[in-house]
């Protein structure tokens, strides 16, 4: 799996890269150094929240997991992953590890799309600001409407993986 | 070099904490460690080309061209613009707040920002790239093809309910 990923990503990048390049040095150049900074900004978060999730996973066994997300928890497990994926703020780049170590330890495939989903549409926490551009009414029909939608994307997840 | 040592201070801790436990045999530092190990790997042998692809993206798509096109009368073409340019865009949802506030300024139609917020806060092809290779080719394409009837419909419904005046407000940060 992960050698894989190594591989395909790298023939992808090495064919771009060298393409780009023979079109135009220069913008291949900037390209690279946009790219490295951007690596760089998210490197720090991105470890910390490696840090955390290894120890979280130490403290909680794989069946505790399985018995609030797995594949009898129903519509629990929605709501858990619906709420929390709501309410918390981790930006959707580093919470792919988590997802990934998730569904290792036995959570199913709808509840963690349920999780993502909400994680990156709906956010409790950032709908003061998001008030005070949209305006009241606008914010929460758009929090809700996604919450709704994160939902069915579950469903129709857990029903098609 | 503050700023940085800020930053990475847990990273530090972490790394003091692992190898103090490898020498006194504290086990579940042990255990956390090679957790750690596992993820730290998984991550680095493909994040870093996903932003090279992300740096590459961005000096060859020219997104101003795009905002051009995604007013009222935009139609079919609009849509698939306007989930195109979201779709070349990073960072967490808050920050596209912003940039709704100047597609609106700029005449986009109020169906075509709310389809922005909700293609920008799951469709973003850097976080595509991240998805594919955390949880599988399958799951991110199954996804995505959820989720874009799902936010064109959500695009509508708001257009619907909130009158094709509605103004995003410019926020001073």
């Amino acid at each position: 799996m992960v050698f894989s990923n190594t591989f395909v990503f790298g023939l992808f990048t090495g064919i771009s890269v060298l393409l780009s390049f023979c079109l135009d040095r220069e913008k291949t150049l900037l390209g690279l150094k946009k790219g490295g900074k951007m690596l760089f900004n998210i490197l720090h978060p991105f470890l910390n929240i490696l840090i955390l999730i290894s120890i979280v996973l130490f403290f909680i066994p794989d069946s505790l997991i399985v018995y609030y997300l797995g594949a009898n928890s129903g519509w629990y497990g929605f709501g858990i992953a619906a709420f929390i994926g709501s309410i918390t703020l981790i930006p959707g780049f580093i919470s792919y590890p988590l997802a990934a170590a998730l569904l290792k330890q036995g959570a199913t495939y709808g509840v963690i799309a349920v999780f993502m989903t909400t994680l990156m549409m709906v956010g409790i926490v950032t709908l003061p600001l998001e008030i005070k551009y949209f305006g009241k009414n606008a914010a929460i029909l758009r929090n809700l409407f996604n919450l709704i939608a994160a939902v069915i994307i579950g469903i129709l997840m857990g029903w098609l993986m | 070099m503050n700023k940085y040592l800020k930053n990475y201070i847990w990273v530090i801790l972490f790394v003091l904490f692992s190898i103090g436990s490898y020498f006194i045999g504290f086990n579940p530092g042990l255990v956390i460690y090679s957790n750690f190990e596992e993820f730290f790997i998984e991550m680095i042998t493909f994040i870093p080309f996903i932003f090279i692809i992300i740096g590459l993206f961005d000096v060859w798509v020219p997104k101003e061209l795009l905002e051009k096109h995604i007013g009222r009368e935009s139609g079919v073409k609009g849509i698939f613009l306007v989930i195109l340019l979201s779709m070349l865009q990073a960072g967490p949802l808050y920050g596209a707040f912003p940039v709704a506030y100047i597609l609106c300024k700029k005449g986009a139609s109020v169906r075509n920002i709310f389809i922005y917020l909700g293609a920008f806060s799951s469709m973003k092809l850097p976080m595509l790239g991240i998805e594919i290779g955390y949880l599988g080719v399958k799951f991110t394409i199954l996804r995505t093809l959820i989720s874009i009837p799902l936010f064109i419909f959500i695009g509508f419904l708001m257009e619907k309910l909130l009158g094709s005046d509605f103004k995003v407000k410019d926020v001073k940060a």
